[in-house]
């Protein structure tokens, strides 16, 4: 689903960390242009 | 070897509205309009409502956060809270900014004239006044308003407008000391001090007693050859008379006050010192953080205090909480950064170890950051998800029924009530009214639990976290 697509992923300290969306996206086809985590507390 | 106790512990904030828009995000946003800056200023509380606000009279140990009443807790007019109550206090910005100048060493924070004197009268009948310096708070009287005009320099405000101090830039080409900076740096000294003279003068502790004391707070104390160098546990020693100390600080993002007290606890067992303070102080750049979303709905400005923590480890006194050195939970690299994972590791790995279930724990004291506060910004009730995680996985385990999750989250979990300042919402704030459940028989066992956002850095995406338990002195056997 995510193929040709670039994408940029942003995880959260209490959801899901930055590195497991982002292997979720390659692994649909996407190529990730950045990932980061943040912390909104 | 000696089993380490935690023999006393101090909580205190300094409600300092004029100071907010110091803060890491006001400093930045507050410039860029100027309606948005008079709502801001016109959004701060008195130091009367300060005072009054529950979740603030639970910081300070006067509340048991399970007692607090039910949201909004923001908005009842005051009703004889004190600012002097539980284990410690809550300081007005007045006497802050004297506390700034009176640990001062190098004289960069400047009084005005009518305000030194003013601070200098308070201060003097402060509780605590035969342990401040009160000449150089006196000594810091000058012109503010000539020494704010002054390249790199900062002007402090007392409330809205009031111009009642400046600070110097503490090196004229140092990124690492700019007046912003050097005053983020000297907050967290100021309260951490205030919290350490609580906690030794309140119990009756003589300052020289102490060995060592670990700063666990989040400044990065250095200059521009040494960032993060510290040393703030010393520098808070030495302001605080504990003149046979030394110290060291502890830096793992907020998660710190666990492993410093950990590592405390180990010297004590170790036999290396015998009584070792773990302070914290507050933290400036996280005032009016989530001021937008405060804003947006019409509450004041929430994030205007500075929380500081002490407490003192040393070994067994036959009463006093133990910390079970064979319960510390870590978060190693392999785990992974899934908040399940992280619990795993911190909550569940370590009672495996010791053959308990979750319920032999009474209190789970995680991140206790006030709801009231994040939830405007979007950033959710950081607590109670936590507390949903622990009880998903305590059933997963079978140590609770799925219908018994509700319970476990009330009862063992509490709401959050700390300011976000990050380190000291992190268990750290829950360890006096842990202290003193685990005293008088309300609880056995209270799991601390810390986490740290260490990827923010940019050095590694891994987070961090580690745990203990405090244990009543009467479960310990023999």
């Amino acid at each position: 689903m995510f193929e040709s697509k670039q994408v940029i992923v942003l995880g959260e300290r209490d959801g899901v960390a930055g590195p497991a969306i982002a292997a979720c996206v390659v692994s649909a086809g996407g190529h990730v242009a950045y990932t980061s985590t943040e912390c909104f507390v | 070897m000696p089993v380490p106790v935690m023999s006393a512990t101090s909580a205190v904030l300094a409600h300092v509205p004029g100071l907010c828009r110091h803060g890491s995000k006001p400093s930045r946003e507050l410039p860029k309009n100027p309606e948005v800056q008079a709502a801001f200023l016109g959004s701060l509380r008195t130091f009367e409502q300060g005072v009054a606000y529950g979740p603030h009279q639970a910081f300070i140990g006067a509340v048991h956060p399970r007692d607090l009443p039910q949201r909004p807790w923001v908005g009842p007019a005051p009703n004889g809270e004190g600012r002097f109550a539980g284990v410690g206090e809550i300081m007005p910005e007045e006497e802050f900014l004297g506390l700034l100048a009176a640990v001062d060493d190098f004289d960069l924070v400047r009084l005005g004239a009518a305000e030194a004197g003013a601070i200098g009268e308070r201060l003097a009948r402060h509780p605590l006044a035969e342990h401040l310096d009160l000449e150089k708070v006196a000594a810091a009287a000058d012109n503010a308003e000539a020494v704010a005009a002054e390249p790199g320099a900062l002007t402090l405000h007392l409330g809205a407008d009031h111009v009642a101090a400046a600070v110097r830039r503490a090196h004229e080409s140092d990124a690492a000391l700019t007046a912003d900076v050097f005053l983020e740096n000297l907050a967290g000294k100021a309260s951490a001090t205030l919290a350490l003279l609580r906690v030794l003068h309140d119990n009756g502790i003589d300052p020289g007693s102490i060995d060592y004391v670990i700063g666990s707070g989040e400044e990065a104390i250095g200059d521009r050859y040494q960032r993060g160098g510290g040393n703030l546990g010393k520098s808070v020693a030495a302001a605080a008379g504990c003149v046979n100390a030394s110290g060291c600080d502890v830096k793992n993002f907020c998660a710190a006050p666990i492993p410093a007290l950990v590592i405390a606890s180990s010297l004590v067992a170790a036999g290396v010192f015998t009584r070792v303070a773990v302070i914290a102080g507050g933290s400036l750049p996280k005032l009016g953080m989530k001021f937008q979303g405060h804003l947006k709905h019409d509450l004041p400005v929430l994030e205007d205090v500075l929380g500081a923590s002490a407490l003192i480890v040393e070994a067994d006194d036959g009463r006093s909480p133990r910390v079970r050195l064979d319960s510390v939970g870590k978060h190693p690299v392999a785990a992974g950064s899934s908040n399940p994972k992280i619990m795993e590791a911190l909550v569940f790995a370590p009672l495996d170890r010791l053959g308990m279930a979750s319920t032999d724990v009474d209190d789970y004291a995680t991140e206790l950051h006030n709801p009231e506060i994040t939830e405007p910004q979007g950033s959710g009730n950081v607590p109670e998800r936590n507390y949903k995680t622990i009880a998903a996985l305590a059933m997963r385990r079978g140590d609770i029924g799925r219908e018994d999750m509700s319970a476990f989250v009330e009862q063992r979990g509490m709401p959050g009530f700390a300011p976000t300042q990050g380190h000291i919402a992190s268990a750290l704030c829950y360890v006096p009214h842990a202290r003193e459940r685990l005293m008088e028989g309300g609880a056995r066992r209270v799991q601390l639990i810390a986490k740290g956002s260490l990827f923010l850095g940019r050095m590694s995406e891994q987070s961090d976290g580690m745990s203990v338990l405090l244990e009543s002195n009467d479960q310990a056997e023999g």
